[in-house]
């Protein structure tokens, strides 16, 4: 309990300290809600809850990581492992996903539950079980002597927000993102318009495992991977998808950046081990909250 | 000659999964091919050899999984070894030769796949003498087994104390026991202090026994000296990222500072240190080799110290494998991959394990596992890797840990002091 409370003691103390929270909060939240994103893609548009969507941000992590170790630029990892992780989603959507949209929710949580194992297994035979990550030569900014931003982090941040708009605008602009949409709001409807939903389906799958491939790449550049660390990634997706709630890819950028902030803060408050318990104790307490909201609807049409 | 222990894998069917991990098929075929031609010469040579009969042992070794680097780093080390043993003509007591055989599956890097594996080591195989697995948390779930079919086990790579406290009549490991890695660290920081009471330590290890058990031993020796623990807090086991303890380093200014995560601690810490400038006087971590802390990251690691069980620069040498310095080469030439980096100690304890098995054969004169478990007990024996001299708990209590300082991208010896060949840098610098 005294360490709760030195450790509040010390926000009020150094003021700065919260800025530091809050910069550093923002960064790993960015690339949280790069992986959500796709998340949130394929269940409002396939009905597909990916268990393995942590698996394919490693995956994405381990292409950078290879190609910088045989002499490609490692800020070209994001673009490459974005190519390559589509042309991985694609052959996993024909090979298993396919043949589980139609199915009902237990069984595609079946399906990518093996699928994350499969490719965690397949990583760890293919780069072995060490922790990898790609160091960049670049400097580290530094504010008031104490907030520093190492530029690499910076790089890997502006990315992933490049991305993210990429993918805001196409969906919005695009004939094929209107017709991902108009799929995603009734499928049924959509294919006697003329929509060739299968294709809609697997282009959407593999723009999930390419966006999943770009966070990974940029992961490996500010952190480190490692072929079984692809859980954490999954479960920040689910939480942040279910918090901001399916169809509001706005909603689940904001998500990612607040899991991230009060992540942050959880584990200068209550110790860095509490980090993950923190992200799901968030989950709950929307959770709750949506429960009590609706109730209140509810009660409301009586 | 040298290729042949790897031939030797080969042809048992466990060691798919590691030359799947290691080669693309295509090469495995290839040197499978040169492994028989490899070995049809071999064997018109050492007809002599032939002549020994065979002690089988076993081991439940993680091939696949998370811990499978390291598992592979102990298997490579067993089979070194027991070619080195064959090559100076075998086991011998009696007037026979024996040479050992290992029966080796997969545990998967789990716990209770590792369990039942010792099981059907024990029951279907008949494994009357048994070699460890990788990590604490093996060792302790095959523990049990081998203490209910009462079949002596030397281990190597489980370090945990909570191992040494049960009771056990047949475990015996090798490796000094987790609480000593940083230790050393908190008394080195006490003799740079005008005050040791006056010293602030900053503990940040990860939630499992071996790192908890290195927080045990800090701790107990900061209290010793009186020291204040101003940070003590918990890694998570997924996350790499470690930034908000390194802020309070930052605000509370500790003078020593310890972090103990696997590799993965060990890659984060030094990378976030260098990030965030952490200026403390005194850094010390655990699998800075296995990190490769100094390729990754360069002059980040500078000034960190870094526990190990063993050096190839320490003094230490037997009559089978030689110096330290010399066991390094020789494996070096046997096992060729690992031409480009040192050999991590987890190869050393696991071939000092197999010695120490040689050892006791011989004492025992018998293959009775009674007389053989009574014969390691009473093991005390100089190796290349240390002492070895067995507590009445199994751990081994002749070999003390080394700290390690990376001073311009090497490795040198800084404590204890009586193997030290380099002088400490304190305060370090950060860069």
């Amino acid at each position: 309990m005294d360490q709760f409370l030195s450790n509040i003691g010390l926000l009020f103390e150094f003021p700065i300290v919260n800025l530091k929270i809050i910069i550093d909060g923002l960064m790993i939240g960015a690339l949280f809600a790069l992986a959500a994103y796709g998340l949130a893609l394929v269940w409002g548009v396939m009905n597909v809850k990916n268990l393995a969507q942590g698996d394919f941000v490693i995956a994405g992590g381990y292409v950078a990581w290879y190609l910088s170790r045989h002499g490609m630029p490692p800020l070209l990892g994001v673009p490459v492992a974005f190519v390559v992780m589509w042309g991985v989603g694609w052959v996993v959507y024909r090979l298993v996903i396919s043949r589980v949209i139609e199915r009902d929710l237990f069984t595609s949580l079946l399906a990518t539950f093996g699928l994350a194992i499969i490719m965690a297994q397949m990583l760890n035979l293919l780069f072995g079980s060490d922790t990898q990550s790609i160091q960049l030569d670049y400097d580290t900014l530094y504010f008031f002597d104490f907030i520093d931003i190492p530029i690499a982090k910076l790089l890997g941040v502006l990315m992933a927000t490049a991305l993210a708009v990429a993918v805001v605008l196409f969906m919005k602009k695009s004939r094929m993102g209107q017709a991902i949409r108009a799929t995603s709001q009734d499928a049924r409807a959509a294919r006697v318009l003329g929509i060739d939903t299968e294709k809609v389906y697997s282009f959407t799958f593999s723009l999930n495992s390419a966006i999943c491939g770009a966070a990974g790449a940029i992961i490996v550049m500010v952190w480190v991977i490692q072929p079984f660390y692809g859980i954490t990634y999954s479960i920040r997706s689910f939480v942040i998808v279910t918090a901001a709630g399916l169809g509001n890819l706005p909603g689940v950028i904001a998500a990612g950046l607040g899991i991230g902030v009060a992540e942050q803060y959880g584990a200068h408050i209550f110790g860095i081990g509490y980090q993950q318990a923190i992200a799901v104790l968030l989950l709950l307490l929307v959770l709750v909250y949506r429960l009590v909201q609706q109730r209140r609807v509810r009660q409301s049409l009586k | 000659m040298r290729a042949y222990p790897r031939c030797a894998e080969e042809s048992g069917f466990v060691s798919h999964h590691q030359y799947l991990e290691e080669y693309n098929p295509m090469k495995k075929s290839l040197s499978l091919l040169g492994c028989a031609l490899g070995a049809s010469l071999l064997f018109s040579h050492t007809a002599a050899a032939q002549d020994c009969e065979t002690i089988t042992l076993g081991s439940a070794i993680s091939l696949t999984g998370k811990y499978a680097t390291n598992g592979i780093h102990a298997k490579n080390g067993y089979e070194f070894a027991i070619q080195k043993i064959k090559d100076a003509g075998g086991v011998q007591f009696g007037d026979k030769c024996y040479n050992f055989n290992v029966i080796y599956y997969d545990d998967e890097s789990k716990g209770d796949r590792g369990a039942t594996l010792a099981e059907r080591l024990i029951n279907q195989d008949k494994v009357q003498y048994m070699l460890g697995p990788y990590s604490s948390g093996l060792t302790k779930a095959i523990a049990p087994v081998t203490e209910k079919y009462q079949i002596p086990m030397v281990e190597a790579e489980g370090a945990s104390r909570s191992l040494f406290n049960q009771g056990y009549k047949y475990l015996f490991a090798v490796l000094s026991t987790s609480e000593q890695y940083l230790a050393s660290a908190v008394t080195l920081a006490a003799e740079k202090a005008d005050d040791p009471s006056k010293v602030k330590v900053a503990v940040a290890v990860e939630n499992d026994p071996f790192s908890l058990d290195i927080r045990a031993g800090v701790l107990e020796d900061a209290a010793k000296f009186d020291m204040q623990v101003v940070i003590d807090e918990q890694l998570p086991r997924d996350l790499s990222d470690m930034s908000a303890i390194l802020t309070k380093v930052k605000l509370l200014k500790p003078d020593l500072l310890i972090v103990s995560g696997h590799s993965k601690g060990a890659a984060t810490a030094v990378r976030q240190i260098g990030e965030q400038k952490i200026d403390s006087p005194m850094v010390a971590i655990t699998h800075c080799e296995a990190a490769d802390v100094v390729g990754n990251f360069g002059a980040a690691a500078n000034d960190i110290l870094c526990s190990t069980q063993w050096a190839e620069t320490l003094t230490y040498e037997d009559p089978l494998f030689g110096s330290a310095a010399n066991y390094e080469k020789e494996f070096k030439e046997a096992f060729p991959e690992y031409k480009d980096k040192s050999v991590p100690y987890q190869v050393a304890q696991a071939s000092a394990a197999v010695y120490v098995f040689k050892d006791a054969f011989e004492r025992a004169a018998s293959l009775d596992k009674e007389a053989v478990r009574d014969a390691i007990a009473a093991t005390d024996m100089m190796t290349f890797y240390g002492g070895i001299k067995f507590s009445e708990f199994g751990n081994n209590i002749a070999k003390p840990m080394v700290l390690r300082q990376i001073q311009d991208g090497e490795y040198n010896v800084v404590a204890p002091s009586e193997f030290a060949s380099h002088p400490l840098n304190w305060p370090r610098t950060p860069q």
